[in-house]
């Protein structure tokens, strides 16, 4: 197997009395889809702030890349190639798809620095060319023009990961990217993730169980703040502790 | 919100504007109205006031409700220019933009790592304890302030005729407003505005936010001291009156009247405000009473401010 | 020395608790009506003229000042039943803008009706003199504002503290949806304690009378201390108010009266003069910028 590109070690985390997170290690290896479940209020979404930055752990490290990132703040993890779709949708409601997504080319650390303050934005082709292809990836190409406040959810979702993705991540966290949508929404989501699998390395975090055994290569289950196990579908779909804490018949 | 972008009328009417600021004073003159060219210049340096806070409030989305130190601070550094024989406002005017500059920077670096109303109040408190300092500091004139000997010079020529500096001014907000203008549209306007939209998205696009939302602060307070550098040429005084607090209220209630994160919105609603004044004062000594029920009404039923005509915001 | 110390450090509280009674109200307004009240101030100084006039009028300074505090009270009723109510909902720029304009209507009306001059507020006369503390003599009438002051400061923490409504006030200014959605009047809540930290503040004026002209822009300046101590309290807590005060007005009243002094000793007497009072004057706002430095939200955050 290839070496771990996320590594979280020991991982906890207290709010007020309540333990959200309990010495949790969790690993991501490069080029693998790994789903995150677990029932509401398992600490998942605070597992993801801690990936991503927007909380500090207690006790514990996140590691990316070989590097500690535990102390870098969330823009320094997204330079470093992590890249975080959000559960609610989270675009530029008043700027246009195409905007939304140069916005996020012009971000990057390779795409120069922003402290420009005279030359228009918009007659940098390149930006544009390069956010045109990113819309092309999730297929709303055609809707470059739309204000996001026009698009439909779906496709609204689809421009957030063109945006996750036009920070050319090394690791994509999705936070449950169908939530909110209906079924053929979904079932488009899910082929646009597996396209995206290809490239990318994917922590995907989802309530969608079909998508979730679909797409993951190994699926995590976090109950109590506690990772009771890691494993392919087919073992954690067996686990009994995994069926008796959460999933019930489901499976 | 979305992206500011001028109008498309907007360049066409920027260019008559010019040329009509270009001509008022010799139409003022010509008229034998030499007096109005005195409260034009105010204006016009009342307008690059407010159009700096406009950078920080509507276009940056901070909420500050200090400006009126970084103005006073560039009165003071064109004054103490003066006291120390440097009489070239092409040399005073960029060390007052620096100095006003560099205090904006660190009043930033606190303030910003703040929100909402804690943001509103501590630039509040910081402006008031540098009107404090100036008050207390004797050797620059304390509560009567520091007094210039003369206007000053610009590239050697000087600005005592009032006609000259009108010029002076007119230059200084001409350019200011095209950098402004050009700012909105570049990499880094597109930055702070979308900043102000949603700072935590962008945040998770990789920008440092508190370093851009810092540079604009900091842009902003040189602007400010810029125009406060004019004002003390204008005036003949930099006065610790002109960082008191109720002068960023004055700033902020020009913006706020004129369309905040419109390009023109802090000068129009400079000019609205000072006309306002100035026309107000003619009726009744209490006028303060009448601007303040104006306000109240522009609160209550135009929330969006003047200048909302004369600019677009689409994506 | 000694002496001078204890009597400073008295002046510091009797200041610290006369600001509390301005911050109090300040604090929670700001705390669960997310409002920004510029015009808290010019309560502060409408309810000192209310106080002199009324005292005027009953020729006794205790009725004077229960009558101008009911008064601003009313005042306070009847502005937050005609303006401020619409005002919750608008974002700051909105509250500033219309607080701002209440500030210039607030001073141009008091100067045209009471004039320029600063009105004169005597304390009561058995309060006029000294009083012996120890070896030396401190004013009767600055001990009973101290008195005053940790009498209403005890009674606001019991209300709050302990009392149902003070349970919702706390559990506003934690959580303002929450709070609304127990099913309390939230409306009813938010008038109360805007009328409530009305009758403080012209209390406050009203005390501070006597010490202090009642003049036109006397709210201003007070204003702004009083924004300092809620920023280094932390908006919507009432013990933050408290510490804040205590710390504000004490810090100020001691740096100036003994900062010049102990620079004198540290340094050549032309730059101790020089550095000496305006570092007096710039000390609570250099404490302040200390305190946000390592916490952002204040000494006791309200919100978790």
């Amino acid at each position: 197997m290839a070496e771990a590109l996320l590594e979280v070690r020991n991982l906890s985390r207290r709010f007020a009395a309540v333990d959200a997170l309990k010495a949790v290690n969790f690993s991501v290896e490069a080029g693998e889809v790994h789903a995150l479940i677990g029932p509401n209020g398992a600490g998942k979404t605070t597992f993801i702030h801690h990936v991503s930055g927007a909380l500090q752990p207690d006790s514990g490290s996140v590691h990316f890349a070989g590097a500690d990132v535990t102390t870098l703040s969330m823009h320094q993890r997204v330079a470093a190639g992590m890249a975080r779709s959000y559960q609610i949708t989270n675009v530029f409601l008043g700027l246009s798809a195409l905007d939304n997504v140069a916005l996020a080319v012009q971000g990057r650390t390779d795409a120069g620095s922003s402290f420009r303050f005279w030359k228009p934005a918009r007659a940098e082709q390149r930006l544009f060319d390069e956010a045109r292809d990113f819309l092309d990836q999730v297929g709303l190409g055609s809707r470059g023009a739309t204000l996001a406040s026009n698009l439909a959810h779906g496709e609204q979702r689809a421009l957030e990961l063109a945006m996750a993705l036009a920070t050319k991540p090394r690791m994509l966290l999705l936070d449950e990217p169908m939530a909110g949508a209906g079924p053929e929404e979904s079932a488009r989501m899910v082929d646009l993730i597996e396209h995206l699998a290809r490239h990318v390395t994917i922590l995907l975090v989802e309530h969608d169980m079909a998508a979730v055994f679909r797409l993951a290569d190994r699926i995590s289950v976090l109950v109590n703040g506690q990772l009771i196990c890691t494993g392919e579908p087919e073992a954690v779909r067996a686990n009994p502790e995994v069926r008796r804490a959460y999933l019930g018949d489901h499976l | 919100m979305a992206f500011y972008r001028a109008a498309p009328y907007q360049k066409p009417v920027a260019i008559a504007l010019v040329l009509l600021l270009a001509a008022l004073p010799f139409g003022l003159t010509a008229f034998g109205q030499e007096f109005y060219i005195g409260f034009a210049t105010r204006v016009l340096i009342f307008a690059l006031a407010a159009s700096s806070l406009n950078l920080v409030l509507g276009f940056g989305g901070m909420f500050s409700l200090g400006h009126a130190a970084f103005f006073g601070i560039g009165a003071y550094a064109a004054a103490i220019c003066q006291q120390a024989g440097i009489n070239e406002a092409l040399i005073a005017f960029p060390l007052a933009m620096a100095v006003a500059g560099l205090f904006a920077l660190a009043v930033g670096a606190i303030s910003l790592r703040t929100r909402g109303v804690y943001f509103i109040m501590i630039t509040l408190a910081f402006a008031q304890m540098a009107y404090y300092l100036f008050v207390s500091a004797r050797s620059w004139g304390g509560d009567d302030g520091l007094p210039l000997l003369g206007r000053m010079t610009l590239a050697g020529v000087s600005l005592a005729d009032d006609t000259h500096f009108y010029f002076a001014a007119f230059s200084g907000l001409t350019v200011a407003m095209l950098f402004l203008g050009r700012l909105a549209n570049a990499r880094f306007g597109r930055v702070i505005q979308a900043i102000r939209e949603n700072e935590t998205r962008m945040e998770a696009l990789g920008y440092p936010v508190f370093r851009y939302r810092l540079v604009c602060f900091a842009l902003g307070g040189a602007l400010a001291g810029l125009a406060g550098a004019l004002l003390a040429n204008l005036t003949g005084l930099a006065s610790p009156n002109l960082l008191v607090w109720t002068q960023s209220g004055t700033l902020l209630v020009m913006v706020i009247i004129g369309g905040v994160g419109y390009l023109y919105g802090g000068a129009v609603g400079a000019l609205i405000l000072l006309c306002l004044e100035e026309v107000l004062v003619g009726f009744t000594p209490h006028w303060h009473i009448a601007l303040g029920l104006i306000l109240l009404g522009v609160v209550l039923f135009a929330p969006k401010g003047v200048a909302a005509l004369f600019g677009k915001k689409h994506g | 020395m000694t002496q001078l110390i204890l009597e400073q450090a008295l002046n510091g509280l009797q200041f610290g608790l006369m600001l509390f009674l301005l911050a109090a109200g300040l604090t929670l307004v700001f705390g669960i009506m997310d409002c920004i009240n510029l015009a808290h101030g010019s309560l502060y100084m409408v309810g000192a003229y209310f106080v002199a006039a009324a005292t005027q009028a009953a020729d006794s300074f205790w009725i004077g000042l229960g009558a101008g505090a009911a008064g601003a009270a009313v005042l306070g009723l009847l502005l937050e039943l005609s303006l401020f109510r619409q005002f919750y909902k608008r974002d700051h720029l909105s509250q500033v803008l219309a607080t701002f304009a209440l500030i210039l209507i607030a001073n141009e009306a008091v100067r045209v009706i009471w004039g320029a001059q600063p009105v004169m507020l005597n304390p009561p006369d058995a309060l006029a003199g000294p009083v012996e503390i120890g070896d030396f003599f401190y004013p009767a009438y600055r001990l009973v504002i101290i008195a005053f002051g940790l009498a209403v400061a005890g009674l606001l923490y019991l209300v709050v503290a302990k009392s149902r409504v003070g349970m919702w006030v706390r559990a506003g200014a934690a959580n303002r949806e929450m709070t609304e959605a127990l099913g309390i009047n939230v409306q009813a809540l938010f008038t109360a304690v805007f009328v409530f930290g009305t009758a403080l503040c012209a209390l406050a004026g009203g005390l501070l009378g006597p010490l202090l002209a009642v003049q036109v822009g006397m709210g201003e300046s007070v204003l702004i201390l009083a924004f300092v101590v809620i920023i280094i309290g932390g908006i919507g807590s009432i013990r933050g108010a408290l510490v804040g005060s205590l710390i504000v007005g004490s810090v100020d009243t001691l740096g100036r009266a003994l900062l010049p002094t102990l620079l004198r000793a540290l340094l050549p007497a032309d730059a101790a003069s020089t550095l000496g009072p305006a570092l007096a004057s710039i000390l609570i706002y250099l404490l302040m910028a200390g305190i946000l430095f390592f916490k952002p939200q204040g000494l006791f955050p309200a919100r978790a």
